[in-house]
């Protein structure tokens, strides 16, 4: 259980082919697992074990916005309710946790989306990590393995026995910087690792204040601001912002300094941002607000200067 | 559950302030405030309506009730007619105006 006494559920997402499956039936088979259940959109790879094992269809339901990444799946919520339901009957072992495969197609935001906003699936379930699988051989092609990889907060260079994996490591921590980076061979990862709950310190790995990174058209930006932001003016920015141009934005993630004694943790993929967290302390001696862009036609100075403005018309409204 | 509307009403993630920069009501104030700065440059207005809902309105005296900032910005992009970018150049210079 969390510290809110939720189910922790562990998002599973990779590119076709990138070792997902492998990686999920390595994590079942070790005893700090628990009892797990398991929603996949293939049964029959996976080795179960005692773990509870669903499938679902992938079946979305598009939101009158019409926007692709706030969509509700459907099928995945129904999945949830269901698993509660006939675990509070006993017709069910009780889980520790839920593991979610998705399909290598998949965009991993509509399932972030459904996990924060279904009512009663955010009620009873807590998403606590994205995890990545990027095959060492094949690295990074397509649009949906860019945004899977946006997602992240732990991304796993995986068949590293076929290809090294060093110089895709180094790719990926700089296409995601506000993720760590694990490589295994044969899904070999110690859970406790993979599984830790989304980092609520700023990763050693953020990149410096002037390092942004291309990847094609995708980019990597940190927009970095000396002192407290007014958390009302950022509200509007961001909402502003994503709005206008959610659709090439892949991922935010970041620490605010709102003036308070600990900073304030953003996370987002796509339209997706998950409430707010205020952390006690800052985990170092740098208190200057730091966030994470990655994404499509991202321009640094862009968007400082226009945060910046926002910030500025707070004191004088 | 709002009766009036049948809208479901929970705190979007901009609505919240774990770090209570502000209190409730004083911070919704501030926010329409805030949010007039720039919807102004567009010529629309948002006005608080008992608390839990926003009304958006143009110069032509069209008007449509919002449920938060998320929902703001599809209907200020809706009501204006065209897509409203906070990078906008003209935008950063009147909010520093």
């Amino acid at each position: 259980m969390t510290a809110d006494g939720k189910l922790p559920v562990a998002l599973v997402t990779g590119f076709l082919g990138s070792g997902k499956t492998t990686l999920i039936a390595s994590l079942l088979g070790h005893p700090a697992m628990g009892e797990t259940a398991v929603i996949v959109n293939e049964i029959g790879e996976i080795g179960i074990d005692h773990h509870l094992l669903r499938r679902v269809d992938e079946r979305t339901v598009l939101l009158k916005s019409g926007c692709v990444c706030c969509t509700l799946r459907g099928d995945l919520a129904d999945e949830l309710r269901d698993l509660l339901s006939r675990r509070e009957r006993g017709e069910i072992p009780a889980f520790d946790r839920v593991v979610v495969e998705t399909t290598g197609l998949a965009d991993p935001a509509p399932v972030v989306y459904t996990l924060l906003s279904e009512p009663v699936v955010k009620h009873h379930y807590e998403l606590q990590s994205v995890v990545t699988t990027v095959d060492a051989q094949h690295g990074l092609s397509r649009e949906e393995s860019f945004r899977q990889a946006a997602a992240a907060d732990t991304l796993v260079v995986t068949k590293t026995d076929v290809a090294p994996a060093s110089a895709l490591a180094r790719q990926l921590a700089r296409l995601n910087p506000a993720a760590r980076v694990l490589e295994a061979s044969f899904g070999a990862v110690e859970p406790d690792v993979l599984l830790a709950p989304v980092d609520h310190r700023p990763e050693p790995s953020m990149p410096d204040s002037h390092a942004d990174h291309s990847h094609g058209d995708v980019t990597a930006v940190t927009v970095e601001l000396d002192g407290p932001i007014d958390w009302t003016a950022f509200g509007i920015w961001l909402t502003m912002l994503l709005q206008a141009r959610g659709s090439e934005i892949y991922r935010v993630k970041g620490l605010l300094d709102v003036g308070a004694a600990g900073p304030l943790l953003l996370n987002g993929v796509q339209h997706v941002v998950h409430p707010p967290v205020h952390l006690d302390a800052w985990p170092d001696d740098d208190r200057g607000s730091r966030i994470v862009f990655i994404g499509l036609h991202l321009e640094r100075d862009e968007l400082a200067r226009s945060l910046a403005a926002f910030d500025r018309a707070a004191r004088n409204p | 559950m709002c009766a009036l509307c049948g809208v479901l009403l929970e705190q979007h993630w901009a609505e919240q302030d774990p770090a209570e920069q502000r209190a409730g009501r004083r911070a919704r104030v501030f926010r329409v405030k805030l949010a007039n700065r720039v919807l102004g440059h567009f010529g629309l207005r948002l006005d608080d309506w008992s608390g839990r809902m926003y009304v958006l309105s143009d110069r032509k005296g069209r008007t449509t009730v919002v449920e938060n900032l998320g929902v703001l910005w599809v209907e200020a992009e809706r009501l204006a007619g065209r897509p409203l970018d906070p990078l906008d150049p003209a935008l950063v210079a009147s909010l520093d105006g």
